[in-house]
């Protein structure tokens, strides 16, 4: 069966989907060559990106073994993440000062 | 590897034989276009600038205009003019000159208005297209290739999949001794850390860290969130959430190898190896930039299907989003499939492709004609 999302790598806290994916679906991931399951919380369009873990508000989200945003709420493993609940941390000229 | 080419003065190749027809300013876009549509193989480049701009913008005009004219796909130059723009047309004929190539001149003011420039212009267009005819192309090694690479129209199958093909196309270039040029610099915003180590000396390093402040305080002096102009409507559409995400896929189009320089919009660099060219990301104003450069082939990685092309350089268009691929097939070439295998596999078809496409093959943006829209990126404003 074809890989439904991937993860870049192994410090990642976010994985891509590589389907239409739906609500209450176990997702099977392959991490550093081990499997594991992710039960989605919500439908992930093809291409958007889920949760592998609880991330707090405030913390970094790791894609690419990098951070790619900070999270503006509560997010836990198996939600959907995208704009509506993380930001970026740059180019941000609506914050005081600009850069953080 | 090798390609069939057109050779050029001071050692060039040229991967097509067109005659270039430059308006100077956006007054004498109509004129290059009558003069064009006259003459096959002729290919004009349009902009929106060249007049009521400070000084330096008129100086990246001139410079763009000058480096376009010696891209080694033109064989011939027409420099179209109005007379009284603010760019100059003497100083870009004499910097077209020093390449070896033919180069002329019209000017409207001053000869007689719309219907004798444009059948000067065609006159002296015809003439320059019947000697490049007699041009035949040659055997040359991969070496003479330089190569532009961009991603737009981008989704999450771009860092995922057409991105990382692009690159093994790269860094195999860059292997046989040829150059690559990349940019697009707002979409290294969140990526520039990793870049900086790429840099072949430290000074490389330190300029890469500028060239992307620079660009950040840019959109930040205009006192909103990015979001939205980039990653744009469309990249959020197809998963990309912020600039960071979509700068750590955007940069693996570029392979693995060390930046041997950092140059400005419209610098063509010297030597071989890979470059990258300070300029945004947005297809009219890059394009044009990896055309000054002096690319002579270029790769186009998307994800939601960007379709443009560039007047005379051949753009090849690669996606891994399977729907784009089946939905509009007019506009892509090459086809990324899901995995690893299928990155390296479509990195060597690219390649492939590369050699092909450089040596005739018409891309399925040459083969429609889409392209005709470039221009030039300046900072200023326009007075």
């Amino acid at each position: 069966m074809p890989l439904k999302a991937v993860v870049m790598n192994a410090k990642d806290n976010v994985a891509t989907a590589l389907d239409n994916l739906k609500k209450g679906e176990n997702i099977e991931l392959v991490i550093n060559g081990e499997k594991e399951l992710v039960e989605l919380k919500a439908d992930i369009p093809f291409g958007h990106k889920f949760s592998l873990t609880e991330i707090e508000p405030n913390s970094p989200v790791i894609k690419y073994g990098e951070v790619i945003g900070v999270s503006t709420a509560l997010i836990s493993a198996g939600d959907y993440v995208h704009v509506h609940n993380i930001a970026s941390a740059r180019a941000r000229g609506d914050l005081q000062g600009g850069k953080e | 590897m090798s390609f069939s080419g057109y050779p050029r003065p001071k050692g060039y190749v040229g991967t097509r034989n067109y005659i270039g027809i430059i308006s100077t300013v956006s007054c004498a876009n109509d004129v290059s276009c009558w003069i064009a549509e006259k003459v096959k193989d002729a290919a004009v480049f349009l902009h929106s600038h060249g007049c009521c701009q400070t000084q330096p913008d008129l100086d990246t005009v001139n410079l763009t205009l000058t480096s376009l004219g010696w891209n080694p796909n033109l064989a011939a130059v027409l420099l179209v003019s109005l007379g009284c723009e603010s760019s100059s047309v003497d100083l870009i004929a004499e910097g077209i000159a020093k390449s070896g190539k033919p180069v002329e001149k019209v000017v409207l003011q001053k000869m007689g208005g719309k219907t004798n420039v444009v059948n000067e212009g065609t006159r002296i267009v015809r003439a320059m297209a019947e000697t490049a005819a007699k041009l035949k192309r040659e055997e040359f090694p991969d070496s003479e290739l330089r190569l532009g690479v961009k991603c737009g129209a981008s989704d999450t199958t771009s860092g995922l999949l057409s991105n990382p093909a692009t690159g093994v196309a790269c860094d195999t270039l860059i292997n046989n001794g040829g150059s690559c040029v990349f940019g697009e610099t707002t979409e290294i915003i969140g990526a520039e850390h990793i870049l900086e180590h790429r840099g072949a000396t430290p000074e490389v390093g330190r300029k890469i860290l500028e060239i992307v402040a620079r660009m950040e305080n840019r959109a930040i002096a205009m006192g909103v969130d990015m979001r939205g102009g980039q990653p744009s409507k469309g990249n959020i559409a197809g998963g990309l959430s912020t600039i960071e995400e979509k700068s750590l896929g955007a940069i693996v189009k570029a392979g693995t190898k060390p930046i041997k320089a950092v140059i400005e919009y419209g610098e063509k660099p010297e030597g071989k190896g890979l470059f990258l060219v300070d300029t945004p990301g947005r297809e009219p104003e890059f394009l044009t930039a990896l055309a000054a450069a002096g690319a002579q082939v270029m790769v186009f990685s998307t994800g939601l299907g960007a379709p443009q092309g560039f007047p005379f350089i051949p753009v090849i268009k690669i996606t891994g989003n399977p729907n784009t691929y089946k939905n509009l097939p007019e506009h892509l070439d090459i086809f990324v499939e899901l995995g690893e295998q299928g990155v390296t596999q479509a990195g060597k078809a690219l390649y492939r492709e590369i050699l092909e496409v450089a040596s005739g093959k018409k891309t399925k943006a040459e083969a429609i004609g889409y392209g005709r829209f470039p221009n030039i990126f300046t900072i200023g404003p326009v007075l």
